[in-house]
């Protein structure tokens, strides 16, 4: 059977957000499970926003901002990597694999980088299975 | 067989158990606590030898306990959380035992507050249900508190702890007295008993708990040499509290000590008949003269050679 | 500012085997500062409650309430209604906190999700270290203004021991020795003499050791 996973891409406007905008200009295909939430800054986004896709059934969660030393706010992406880092380690120890959440960095023009990336993450994440939250029980 | 001491030999063998105080002195003066062991000689199973009891430096319960053991009469060496982390008790247990002690009583120590340093900092790394158990798991398992083997001779020891049978709430004296017999307590000696009727409950609610099956009680005696002595230690001394009519015909005697060798032939006398009762445990400290009196007026035929 | 630090997961999750429903209640106090009990905490330990009862099979219902000081007693009625719907209180502040709320809610099961660990203060972003050991007779004006009590390993009160390296305590090569700190301020103030004074035993009575410390201010009795 095949497994469509939910997956949910928090995206710097400056940067990630506008990259995968280029994506679809240019007509790049990539996993269409991929939802995009724009952000104003990847440092904006709390654990609570994160931990909440997670309750709310996603099966794989990525934060996408600038390339470090390029943030609009000097270090909101350096911030946002080190809470990607903490909270793949929370994941662990409520039960669900570190794997499903993880941290990119792109530049506004890098179209193809953000569909190559999404593609990756999303085999990444249909290898995993579904979220054992969506599930109610087993797996990780 | 733990230690192979006497007062093992008579808790094992079920014989009337007598156990009495020592209370070293506050000064370098080993003679003393000799002359103390003397009086016990041939009276008592075991004499215990406290440890700064209320807080006042005294000569080291260890080394008191050697001098006491050189006049013939086996220690029951006290050792408080007070003023000893887990190192330093450890290495006493095996220091102690090295030296031939037989017995470890384990206390939680009185409060610095009581003695003549209340400016110290206190200890109490461990409380006594710990330390009992850290005794037994040297011995028994060889191991040392962190999980370490002790390669080598271990300290065999018979393991004592102290229980203030009279104290209220019951209920909960019983429930911490159940946790240091599990943790390892193999005999427990009491506070002073004054009220015999709240003890005998506590006995019969212990046996009932099936708390006594594997561990020997002494009951505690305080022979009150005045009234005077009556008064301070209801006021000073943590976990005595002696009854008014005891007090009063403490007062009410012509002469005290007379009467306060009576109390206690009575207390010992009416101990032994309350069931589960292993033994007295006579504390006069500072009146060690009274135990041999004690011990054969109540009865107890003397122990020869003891 | 008391620093508490989360207490993992597994353990708070240990607690809550047989609970339906728990209340997490935050405090925007100390805790908030040092980004462990406040409001975004809540909700974040809300979350990862949920998520982790609900794979292991089974519900647990949170609800969250923010207290803008948890150790403060007056704060505490306002969200009697939700403590009476939980049957487990989680509480988010310090070891005061949690006290408070187990007093304010007596016949509730409270559980801490932290455990607090000092007195201290911010050390550098995201870094908070120990500054005060609550001893109850403080020394600070004698020791150039740095803590031998607490950041000494051995609270030593005259210099240090023999075993610092490279001005670094023998304990943590990390920590710089509290008492190589006090002879450099010290030396530069001047007032090295106060170093050379041989200081007295501590007298413990003011601080843990001497039974439960209790403070009333004179001219604030109403009785």
């Amino acid at each position: 059977m095949l497994f469509e996973p939910r997956i949910i891409g928090f995206c710097c406007f400056n940067c990630a957000y506008s990259a995968a905008d280029l994506a679809g200009s240019m007509r790049l295909a990539y996993a269409p499970a991929v939802r995009i939430v724009g952000v104003p800054c990847t440092g904006a986004v709390e654990d609570a926003v994160i931990l909440a896709a997670f309750e709310e059934g996603a099966d794989g969660v990525f934060v996408a901002g600038c390339l470090e030393g390029e943030c609009h706010y000097r270090s909101g992406n350096i911030r946002a990597r080190q809470r990607v880092q903490r909270l793949r380690r929370a994941l662990q120890e409520m039960g669900l694999d570190g794997e499903r959440l993880a941290m990119y960095n792109l530049s506004a023009a890098m179209g193809s980088r953000f569909a190559e990336l999404a593609n990756e993450f999303s085999r990444r994440i249909r290898l995993l299975g579904p979220s054992p939250v969506r599930k109610g029980g087993g797996g990780a | 067989m733990n230690s192979g001491g006497r007062l093992e030999k008579a808790l094992a063998e079920r014989e009337f158990a007598v156990t009495a105080e020592i209370g070293p002195p506050r000064n370098a003066s080993g003679e003393s606590v000799r002359a103390k062991a003397r009086l016990l000689k041939g009276f008592v199973h075991a004499a215990n030898v406290t440890d700064c009891q209320s807080a006042v430096v005294r000569l080291a319960s260890l080394a008191a306990a050697l001098h006491v053991q050189a006049e013939g009469v086996e220690a029951v060496w006290q050792m408080t959380c007070r003023d000893r982390n887990r190192i330093a008790m450890q290495s006493d247990l095996l220091g102690a035992a090295s030296l031939g002690i037989k017995n470890v009583l384990c206390l939680t120590g009185d409060h610095q507050k009581f003695g003549n340093h209340p400016a110290a900092k206190n200890v109490f790394d461990l409380d006594s249900v710990q330390m009992v158990e850290m005794v037994r798991r040297m011995r028994d398992d060889g191991r040392f508190h962190c999980g370490d083997e002790i390669k080598g001779p271990l300290p065999r020891f018979l393991i004592g702890a102290v229980e203030n049978a009279t104290a209220e709430p019951t209920v909960l004296r019983l429930l911490r007295l159940r946790k240091k017999v599990a943790a390892g307590a193999q005999f427990i000696q009491t506070q002073g008993v004054f009220d015999l009727a709240r003890f005998e409950v506590f006995m019969r609610e212990a046996a009932d708990a099936g708390i006594l099956e594997n561990c020997r009680l002494l009951a505690g005696v305080i022979p009150l040499k005045s009234a005077r002595a009556a008064r301070f230690m209801n006021e000073r001394v943590p976990g005595v509290r002696i009854p008014d009519e005891v007090v009063r015909r403490m007062e009410q005697s012509r002469d005290q000590e007379e009467e306060g060798i009576r109390i206690a032939v009575e207390t010992v006398d009416a101990l032994r008949r309350v069931p589960g009762v292993a033994g007295v445990h006579l504390m006069a400290v500072a009146w060690e003269e009274a135990v041999p009196r004690i011990v054969s007026e109540a009865g107890i035929k003397p122990l020869g050679d003891r | 500012m008391i620093v508490a630090e989360a207490k993992p997961l597994e353990e708070l999750l240990a607690c809550l085997e047989e609970s339906r429903r728990a209340l997490i209640v935050s405090c925007s106090g100390c805790t908030a500062v040092c980004l462990t009990g406040g409001a975004a905490q809540a909700t974040s330990l809300a979350s990862r409650l949920k998520i982790a009862k609900r794979i292991n099979g089974s519900d647990l219902d949170v609800e969250t309430a923010f207290l803008l000081r948890q150790c403060e007693p007056e704060l505490l009625p306002a969200i009697a209604d939700r403590c009476a719907r939980a049957d487990v209180l989680i509480s988010l502040a310090c070891g005061v906190g949690v006290q408070q709320l187990a007093e304010a809610y007596p016949d509730k099961w409270v559980i801490p999700a932290l455990n607090t660990t000092f007195a201290g203060s911010y050390a550098g972003e995201g870094v908070w270290e120990e500054r005060c050991g609550l001893c109850g007779n403080c020394v600070l004006h004698l020791t150039g203004g740095v803590c031998p009590v607490t950041r000494c390993a051995k609270g030593l009160l005259n210099g240090p021991c023999g075993g610092p390296a490279d001005g670094r305590c023998e304990v943590d090569p990390e920590v710089p020795c509290a008492w190589i700190l006090i002879y450099e301020r010290l030396q530069a103030q001047g007032r090295l003499e106060l170093f050379t004074q041989v200081r007295p035993a501590k007298d413990w009575r003011s601080a843990r050791d001497g039974g439960l410390r209790r403070f009333s201010r004179e001219g604030m009795s109403r009785e």
